[in-house]
C-alpha cells in the first residue's frame, strides 16, 4: 500500500484523473460524490485509488449529502472533498456556508459544464465562477481556484487543501469540462516534494474552560479540535461564542462573520495566485482565466507578432480575487480585455477596480473560446482607440 | 511546428486508446508537447468516436484539431463527417475494408481489421493502424510508441498489441510507393 500515495512521475493523464491524484497526493482519504458528468471521471479515479491508499469513498445519495459527509469527515480530521458539476454545485451551496460558520476546512471541484440548470452536460462552461464566491447565503470568504491545465488539476487540488486546511474555510476548484477532458503532460514530483500546510492544533489540554473557538492569532484562524480526541466541541451553523455555544446577540453574530471574513481577507496574500505574459511593457491588458486562458495566450502572442503591445494577467486564483495586481496593472495599461466562457461575470470584478475601458469577451458556454475572438477585441482596442464601451460587447 | 492529427471510427475500434499513445509517445518519451482530446456519442460501441491530437514543439494553447494534417478514417461515417477538415497536403489513411473513398480521392489504405484478425484479435485493429501511421508519416519514432504501448497496457496485453504495431508498421513497406493523399479535394 505505501508508496502508492505519490504517482511520481511523468505522466500523460486525463485532467479529471489527475485532480483525483492532486487530491491522493495532498493526503485526501475521504470522498463523498454523487456521478455528474464533466466530473465522474475523478470520483471514479478515487474509487479505484483509494483502496490502494487506505481512503473512504462513499457514492452518496446526492450532493446535498456529500458534502455534509465531507464537512463530517473533515471535522473528525481527515482530508476530505468532493467533485461535482453545476447541477450539483447548486444542490450545494447551503453547506458551503455551514463549512464556512463551523470552520471546517474542505475541497469542492466543480468541473464546470454548460448552465444554468442541466445546460449541456458533456460541454464547457465558465458560468459558476460568481456562484463560487457568492452562492451560499450572508456574507462570507473562500478561496476558489481556476486550473488552464491537466497538471494545474493535479497543483492546484493540493493548493485547495493546503489552503482549506491552514485557514479553514472551504476551497473551490473551478475547472470546466475542457481542462477536466483533457489529456496532457503532467508531472507528479516525489512525495517529499509535495507542499503541506498542516492545520493549526489545539494549545491546551482538554478540559473545563476549554474554547475551541478562542483565535489568538493574527491571522484570526482558531486551532481545530477533531472529533474523538477528548475535547467536548460544539459544532453549530448558529452564530456561536467563543465556546461554540450559540449566542443570539446582534455583538456576537457581528464579531463572528466579520472576523469569518477578515480572516480570508487579512490572508489573501498567502491564497492568490496568478501569471503572466508579455505583460510588462503591455497597454493593452487581456485578464482571462480556465481553459479561455488558453485561447488569450495565444491571442496575445499573435498580436505582439503584429506589433500590437497586449498582454496576458492569468487569473489562477478567482478568489481572493487579486486586487492589487490589477490596481497595479491599471497605471501601466490603456485598456483592459476580460475574455471568459460566460456572458460577463469576472469583468464586473475587474471593473470595479479599473478606471479604464474594460472590453468583455464572453460566450455562454458550449464551446471553448478559440483565439480569433480575443485577438479581434485586441486588434479593436489597438487600433480604434481605447474608447470601447466598458464590458457590453456581444457574445461571438 | 504544430501538427494535428484526427484518429475516427466507431465506438470499440480503439480509436481513443490509439490517440491517447501516440499522444504519450509525443509527451513522455519525444519531449514534445501533446493534447488529447477525444468526443464519443452516447452509445457503448458502434457509435462515432475520434480522438484529437495536438502536438507541437511549444506549448499548446488552443487544444482542439481544426484542419488535420493527418487523418486516419476507420468507418464511412468517419470519412464522410471527416475527410472534408483535413489540410489539403494532409496525410490521410483510411480503413480499406470499411471506407469506400470518394473516386477522385487517393488516400493511403491498410486493411487494418484484416490484419489484426490474421493476428488472432481483431480488436488490435487499432495498433495496426497506429505501426502504419507511425511508418508513413515520419512524426514519431517507432520506439517512443512501442514505450508507450507498454506503460499503458497491461503486461499480458503488451506482447500481442507491440506484434499488431510491428504489423501495421512493416504493412507500410510492402506498398509500392508510399505517396500522401494529395490536397485536390476542394473544401
Amino acid at each position: 500500500m505505501k508508496g502508492r500515495g505519490v504517482l511520481t512521475g511523468v505522466h500523460f493523464m486525463h485532467g479529471d484523473h489527475a485532480c483525483a491524484e492532486g487530491a491522493i497526493a495532498a493526503g485526501c482519504r475521504f470522498f463523498a460524490g454523487y456521478p455528474i458528468t464533466p466530473s465522474t471521471e475523478i470520483a471514479e479515479r478515487i474509487a479505484q485509488r483509494f483502496p490502494e491508499v487506505g481512503g473512504v469513498f462513499i457514492q452518496m445519495e446526492d450532493e446535498i449529502a456529500s458534502i455534509v459527509a465531507v464537512i463530517g469527515a473533515s471535522a473528525a480530521g481527515v482530508r476530505a472533498m468532493t467533485a461535482t458539476s453545476g447541477p450539483g454545485f447548486s444542490l450545494m451551496m447551503e453547506s458551503v456556508g455551514l463549512a464556512v460558520m463551523m470552520e471546517i476546512p474542505c475541497v469542492i471541484v466543480d468541473v464546470q459544464r454548460g448552465s444554468p440548470s442541466t445546460g449541456l452536460p458533456t460541454l464547457p462552461g465558465q458560468g459558476d465562477v460568481m456562484q463560487a464566491r457568492w452562492g451560499s447565503h450572508g456574507d462570507y470568504e473562500i478561496a476558489a481556484y481556476a486550473p488552464w491545465s491537466p497538471q494545474e488539476m493535479f497543483d492546484l487540488t493540493i493548493l485547495a487543501f493546503n489552503v482549506a486546511d491552514r485557514f479553514r474555510i472551504p476551497v473551490m476548484v473551478m475547472a470546466d469540462e475542457v481542462v477536466g477532458h483533457m489529456v496532457e503532460r503532467v508531472v507528479i514530483p516525489p512525495e517529499d516534494q509535495i507542499p503541506r500546510w498542516e492545520r493549526k492544533r489545539p494549545r491546551y489540554p482538554a478540559g473545563n474552560g476549554f474554547k475551541p473557538f478562542l483565535v489568538e492569532d493574527e491571522d484570526l484562524v482558531p486551532p481545530i479540535v477533531h472529533a474523538g480526541e477528548g475535547y467536548r466541541v460544539h459544532f453549530t451553523g448558529l452564530t456561536h461564542d467563543e465556546r461554540g455555544y450559540p449566542d443570539m446577540s446582534a455583538e456576537a453574530h457581528h464579531r463572528l462573520v466579520t472576523r469569518l471574513v477578515e480572516k480570508v481577507r487579512r490572508n489573501a496574500s498567502q491564497m492568490i495566485r496568478y501569471d503572466t505574459y508579455a505583460l510588462d511593457d503591455a497597454k493593452i491588458a487581456v485578464i482571462s482565466y480556465g481553459c479561455t486562458a488558453r485561447s488569450a495566450r495565444r491571442a496575445v502572442a499573435d498580436a505582439r507578432r503584429m506589433g500590437i503591445p497586449a498582454g496576458l494577467l492569468r487569473l489562477i486564483s478567482l478568489w481572493p480575487f487579486p486586487v492589487d495586481v490589477v490596481r497595479e496593472l491599471a497605471r501601466q495599461v490603456d485598456v483592459f480585455i476580460v475574455a471568459e466562457m460566460n456572458l460577463g461575470q469576472m469583468i464586473c470584478e475587474v471593473e470595479r477596480h479599473v478606471c479604464q475601458p474594460v472590453k468583455g469577451v464572453f460566450h455562454a458556454g458550449g464551446a471553448m473560446i478559440p483565439p480569433d475572438p480575443i485577438l479581434q477585441a485586441i486588434r479593436e482596442v489597438a487600433f480604434h482607440g481605447t474608447r470601447v464601451g466598458g464590458g457590453k460587447a456581444s457574445a461571438g | 511546428m504544430r501538427k494535428e492529427i484526427r484518429i475516427a471510427g466507431f465506438g470499440g475500434q480503439g480509436v481513443v486508446l490509439a490517440g491517447y499513445i501516440l499522444g504519450k509517445a509525443f509527451a513522455v518519451y519525444e519531449g514534445l508537447e501533446a493534447v488529447m482530446t477525444q468526443s464519443y456519442g452516447p452509445e457503448a460501441r458502434g457509435g462515432s468516436s475520434s480522438s484529437n491530437v495536438v502536438v507541437s514543439d511549444e506549448p499548446i494553447d488552443y487544444p482542439f484539431v481544426l484542419e488535420p494534417d493527418v487523418l486516419v478514417l476507420l468507418s464511412q461515417e468517419a470519412y464522410t463527417r471527416f475527410r472534408p477538415t483535413a489540410k489539403p497536403d494532409a496525410l490521410v489513411i483510411i480503413e480499406e475494408d470499411l471506407v469506400h473513398p470518394w473516386p477522385e480521392d487517393r488516400p493511403l489504405r491498410i486493411p487494418a481489421t484484416r490484419l489484426a484478425e490474421e493476428l488472432g484479435r481483431r480488436i488490435v485493429a487499432n495498433m495496426v493502424v497506429l505501426g502504419f501511421l507511425t511508418a508513413v508519416s515520419g512524426l514519431v519514432k517507432r520506439e517512443s510508441v512501442e514505450k508507450a504501448i507498454e506503460t499503458t497496457l497491461a503486461p499480458r496485453l503488451v506482447p500481442l498489441n507491440l506484434k499488431a504495431f510491428a504489423t501495421g508498421y512493416e504493412y507500410a513497406g510492402t506498398l509500392t510507393a508510399v505517396s500522401p493523399s494529395a490536397g485536390f479535394l476542394k473544401r
